[in-house]
């Protein structure tokens, strides 16, 4: 590789981020990775960074001890080097620099990425999610729903999948006009249809109605939408942005519906912000969050200050609304912001996991990224930074989506298939550009990169790993007896999400985990019961008829691939539970008895965290 | 005197019971001398019983002949109850308010209880201090146990049974108890078997404004120290309150006069700061109203975290300077009987794997919180609901317990008891029918004769059928010494106290349920490999023997 200038450089320390303590060691780099190797044979810890999660290298004023090189990455993690000789340092400072910033799509990791599958295997692991499938599930199409070619090239919204649900009654020419009335061409579409009451979950962008005008096509979209829903008179309009930015927009031709305009809506502004206050705000929590000797005072001050939890709590209470007026009133709902990628998007699939058990499993989950963020164009290549930086683009609203997920777990500890172990995996993947799903901006951009050819499909890969992101409490039948969740929205269920935003300060997290027990427990469980079974067997060969195992309550059944075994082997960076961080949690426990809380100097005690 | 006198009216029909999270009630509503009773004379619906000594405060609130009290209790929760008619709700409120605010201990409902169950271990025997003694002979001959106190003429507050230094004599004691605050002097507190450090407890000393020095309390501390070693006193005022101190008779050791020790200064907080702590927090659990910002600005002026966080930074610290730096550690504060526990009793925890049993964490609550004299009568005689003037009020109590659960969730298999143990004991700990937490010292304890005329908490808790609910399935019992995270992030605010009575516990409860069946479920099944491995071992000998006979 022509950017690695210097690839080892050795006697380099890692510095801990809370305490003072360092190891020493050698560090490599590669054409994807930055890589620590501790010396310490016993231990041997060893750090894989890839470039695509670096988000920014700092090359801090030398010291007597060598110069420190500060690299924070996408995933939250802070890693603080500090290289002997400074020209090695500026050396792997300038290579990164160049290698965090891929120039083009080819450069990126999940062309390069080749987890030893064939073709088939390759094509298999793109056809495992299938919106068309995910509509017919949904009830879609059906006498009042259709799928319509009016976007089959791309032609009406470049942004838009090339299958679009609409209204029968929503013609053409209706579907033309309307599109040309919204920002992006982003004319209201379905998104989830809720088949109980008939009720339609529509998304879209903003309308261009500035001060006054109106589009007769555009009111006839909405009307139509509004009558295929014979249960409700009216549809919900909600607005997703605070009332004072969309009434801005209007001064740039944008805006909101008159509700003059439109017959039977009702209006709804809801007030969550921007992706400006938003990428402000994570910055803020992640400032505090990775101060050193943190006060309790300091924490608590600098969570609210950050807003982060108000606006969790603000997407929270939009998607609750949305959930009632569909399973509640009956009624059809529209939800737009300004493009309709970002608000829109977080709101219609949070709103669709509330209603829909479906999407609280694994496989329904990946369908609902698939559906709502990834074929609706939210745009993953400008907010995780993939390429060509344009730092007023990134935004973390797909974190945010699922923050609001694990909050909900943390209420319903037994609805959900998955542990937030899968979440995190997956946070980690939106941003590694190590397999295609997440690449590019649009359902359009990633036919033209030829992503199912050319590069692997994550969904594939954690399916291939499901035994780690279980949940073992989940329980189907409470899905079966409450199919729509009714979360709290009090202030004191929204907590600060320790293992999402400081996943790889080890020192914070439980020294054991519930999560991981009892999932060794579920392991243990089908072990015990084939020998259970082997056992009888050989007693029958001495003729003696044992009785069926019977359980007090039977165990749920559940179909459970066996578990990779990844024991021993290196594992890449972000690409295993166990290299995260909440997979280390017994072993280090036995085996560490180092305090890592505080520390005493000079007979004065000091606490370092 | 007559409860009767008290009660103006003794019941009335149709009142209507409201409590969040569950249906309303109407019934009946019934005053006792000790319980407000509420029966819907169904069979199906709960009736409540509540004793009066558990209601804090009460406020009434009319709408035309409608009266309403709301009762507030000592374990947080907040009801309703909406009684017909003007007068008897001004009865039924005046007869409560005069009921749960009786004066005299011996009016308790403690002395008035009858076990319905046959108690088969007499809590008040279970935790003898000669008991814990010998358990200490067995590693060290360095410590005895002195009769000094017998008659608590030398420290009130102490029990009569004291360990100390071997070579240190009565006579020294009597001399270092009068250079100590209430006369509390250096005593044990914990003894590390792992290498032979230990952890004692005791008041400030009286050193005052000119520096008053006591060769005795110099020599009974030194005697704890190994040749050559040095030891940490642990202080757990900041060192601007313990200099305030010396104005008032109090101060700290001065290096000069303990030149083999190393003072180390904490900021726990003072106990009545610590009560208006606990009235913030609940204050804000209790508003439904609160935005996200206005709750965490609220969490945040109540600064009951950061109490939490600093007693168990505290109580780390002290772990430590035993653990690691092999050193011995005296922790006090000023009386001695407040933070200096909670610290002593914490680092045990941490410390101590028998202290994360059952019964171990009750002979701890026993030796570091009732035999040691904290003021339990004191200390819980009003809860976070109470308006009057505060007198000695204070959550110190149930800053330990949070602090334990703080441990126990960053440790859930360390423990073999679960959170309801301590939810629990924060609830026995202010209103009881046991007389475990009556009184502030043993002395009181003796004259009370709660031990004749009054059950043990511990004679319920210990029974096989009420130890099941505290039990944790998780526990798998380790040696090791288990250092918590004090990071802000790593500590939580305890919602099955502070939140108990605001949120909906189904979901959490069915989950928690799950996983106690999962847990069970494996057992069984280990069971059954085991028998069945037995039986075809059996089946295999006998043929084998069978196939040699042939």
């Amino acid at each position: 590789m022509e950017h690695i200038r210097t690839p080892k450089v050795e006697q380099v320390k890692l510095l801990d981020r809370f305490s003072n303590k360092s190891v020493t060691g050698t560090l490599h780099l590669t054409a994807t990775h930055l890589i620590f190797v501790e010396s310490n044979s016993t231990s041997a810890q060893e750090i894989w960074i890839l470039h695509h999660h670096i988000a920014s290298v700092e090359k801090l004023s030398l010291t007597t001890s060598g110069c420190p090189l500060l690299i924070q990455c996408r995933n939250f993690r802070l890693v603080h080097f500090v290289i002997p000789r400074e020209r090695d340092c500026h050396d792997i400072y300038s290579s990164l620099l160049r290698l965090l910033r891929p120039v083009s799509y080819d450069e990126l990791y999940a062309f390069s990425y080749n987890p030893k599958q064939n073709d088939q295997e390759r094509e298999e692991g793109w056809q495992l999610i299938d919106l068309a499938a995910e509509f017919e599930r949904m009830g879609v199409p059906c006498d009042q729903w259709q799928l319509t070619d009016v976007n089959r090239e791309y032609k009406v919204c470049k942004t838009y999948p090339r299958d679009l649900y609409v209204p029968i009654t929503a013609s053409k020419p209706i579907i033309v006009g309307s599109s040309k009335f919204r920002s992006k061409g982003r004319f209201p579409v379905l998104t989830y249809f809720y088949q109980e009451k008939k009720a339609a979950v529509c998304r879209c962008s903003q309308p261009l109605s500035g001060f006054s005008a109106r589009c007769l096509e555009d009111e006839h979209m909405l009307q139509a939408i509004s009558k295929a829903n014979h249960n409700s008179r009216y549809i919900y309009v909600m607005d997703t942005r605070p009332k004072l930015n969309a009434l801005a927009n209007r001064a740039a031709g944008k805006g909101y519906e008159n509700e003059d305009n439109y017959s039977n809506i009702r209006f709804q502004f809801v007030g969550i912000e921007n992706i400006h206050v938003m990428r402000g705000s994570l910055q803020k929590l992640l400032e505090v969050v990775g101060t050193r000797s943190l006060s309790m005072t300091d924490y608590l001050v600098g969570l609210e200050n950050s807003g982060w939890l108000r606006h969790i709590k603000a997407i929270m209470d939009a998607a609750i609304f949305l959930a009632k007026a569909v399973t509640v009133e009956g009624a059809s709902v529209l939800v737009h912001c300004s493009d309709g990628w970002d608000r829109t998007a977080q709101v219609c699939a949070l709103g669709s996991l509330l209603m829909d058990p479906y999407y609280r499993t694994i496989k329904g989950f990946m369908v609902l990224i698939e559906k709502d963020w990834i074929s609706f164009g939210h745009k993953f290549a400008d907010r995780c930074d993939q390429l060509d930086p344009d730092p007023k683009e990134v935004s973390p609203i797909f974190t945010q989506f699922l923050e609001c997920v694990w909050q909900l777990t943390e209420q319903f500890p037994q609805a959900f298939e998955f542990s937030e172990w899968f979440l995190i995996q997956i946070h980690e993947h939106v941003h590694s550009c190590q397999f295609g799903n997440f690449l590019g901006n649009s359902q359009r951009q990633r036919e033209d990169l030829q992503l199912k050819e050319r590069t692997y499909s994550l969904w594939a890969h954690l399916l291939s790993e499901k035994q780690n992101y279980l949940n073992p409490l989940f329980s189907p039948s409470v899905a079966e007896s409450h199919p729509v969740l009714e979360p709290s929205t009090q202030a004191y269920h929204f907590k600060f999400w320790r293992n999402m935003y400081n996943q790889y300060d080890r020192s914070m997290h439980p020294r054991q985990s519930i999560l991981k027990h009892v999932l060794t427990l579920q392991e243990s469980k089908r072990e015990l019961e084939g020998t259970v079974q082997a056992l009888k067997t050989k007693l029958q060969k001495f003729g003696v008829s044992t009785s069926p195992l019977k359980p007090q309550t039977p165990p749920r059944e559940r179909s459970l691939p066996p578990r990779p075994h990844t024991g021993g082997e290196r594992t890449v960076e972000g690409s295993s539970a166990t290299e995260n961080g909440y997979g280390e949690l017994m072993g280090s426990f036995g085996s560490k008895n180092e305090p890592g809380v505080v520390t005493l100097e000079f007979g004065v005690a000091r606490m370092t965290c | 005197m007559e409860f009767a006198e008290l009660i103006k009216t003794p019941r009335v029909d149709g009142v209507v019971l409201h409590r969040p999270f569950m249906p309303t009630v109407e019934g009946t509503l019934c005053l006792t001398g000790h319980h407000l009773i509420l029966s819907s004379r169904q069979d199906n619906t709960e009736e409540l019983w509540l004793l009066h000594a558990n209601i804090d405060s009460t406020e009434k609130r009319f709408v035309g002949s409608l009266g309403t009290i709301i009762v507030k209790c000592k374990d947080l929760r907040v009801i309703q109850l909406d009684i017909p008619g003007m007068e008897e709700c001004l009865n039924i409120a005046s007869s409560i308010e005069a009921l749960s605010t009786l004066d005299s201990v011996s009016l308790m409902y403690p002395f008035f209880y009858r076990p319905l169950f046959e108690v088969i271990e007499d809590g008040w025997q279970s935790f003898a201090p000669e008991e814990s003694f010998r358990d200490l002979e067995s590693m060290t001959d360095e410590w005895r146990l002195s009769e000094v106190n017998k008659d608590f003429s030398v420290c009130p507050s102490y029990p009569s049974l004291l360990t100390v230094p071997k070579d240190i004599d009565d006579e020294s004691l009597c001399k270092a108890a009068s250079f100590r605050h209430g006369g509390r002097f250096p005593v044990l507190s914990y003894y590390h078997k792992k290498n032979g450090m230990v952890m004692m407890r005791a008041a400030q000393p009286l050193t005052g404004t000119n520096g008053r020095r006591c060769k005795e309390d110099e020599k009974l501390i030194n005697a704890t120290l190994c040749a050559g070693k040095r030891g940490y006193i642990i202080d757990t005022r900041t060192i601007a309150v313990a200099q305030q101190a010396k104005a008032r008779g109090g101060g700290f050791e001065q290096e000069a006069n303990y030149p083999q020790w190393r003072r180390i200064h904490k900021a726990i907080e003072r106990s009545n700061v610590l009560q208006d702590s606990l009235i913030k927090l609940v204050e804000a659990c209790n508003d439904q109203s609160h935005s996200m910002d206005r709750w965490l600005s609220k969490l945040e002026a109540s600064n009951w975290q950061s109490n939490v966080k600093e007693i168990l930074t505290t109580a780390c610290l002290a772990a430590q300077c035993i653990d690691r730096e092999g050193a011995s550690v005296l922790v006090h504060g000023t009386e001695g009987t407040d933070s200096t526990l909670q610290v002593t009793s914490l680092a045990q925890i941490i410390l101590d794997p028998a202290c994360r049993t059952i019964r171990g964490f009750e002979a701890l609550i026993e030796r570091e919180w009732l035999q040691a004299g904290h003021p339990f009568h004191q200390r819980c005689a009003q809860s976070a609901y109470s308006n009057g003037k505060p007198r000695s009020e204070a959550p110190v109590f149930l800053l330990f317990l949070d602090c334990v659960w703080q441990i126990l969730r960053q440790f859930p298999c360390s423990f073999q008891f679960n959170e309801n143990l301590l939810i629990m004991l924060f609830e026995h700990a202010y209103t009881s029918q046991f007389g475990t937490f009556l009184g502030n010292c043993v002395a009181e304890r003796g004259k009370l004769q709660l031990s004749q005329k009054t059950v043990s908490l511990w004679s319920w808790v210990n029974r096989p059928q009420e130890l099941e609910r505290f039990l944790n399935p998780l526990y798998e019992p380790n040696n090791l010494v288990i250092w918590p995270s004090v990071a802000p992030q790593s500590l939580l605010l305890w919602e099955g106290v502070f939140l108990r009575w605001n949120r909906s516990t189904k979901c959490l409860d069915e989950a928690y349920q799950e996983m106690v069946h999962i847990i069970e479920y494996n057992k069984e099944l280990q069971n059954k490999v085991n028998s069945l491995r037995r039986q075809l071992a059996q089946l295999e000998t006998e043929d084998k023997m069978v196939a040699d006979l042939k």
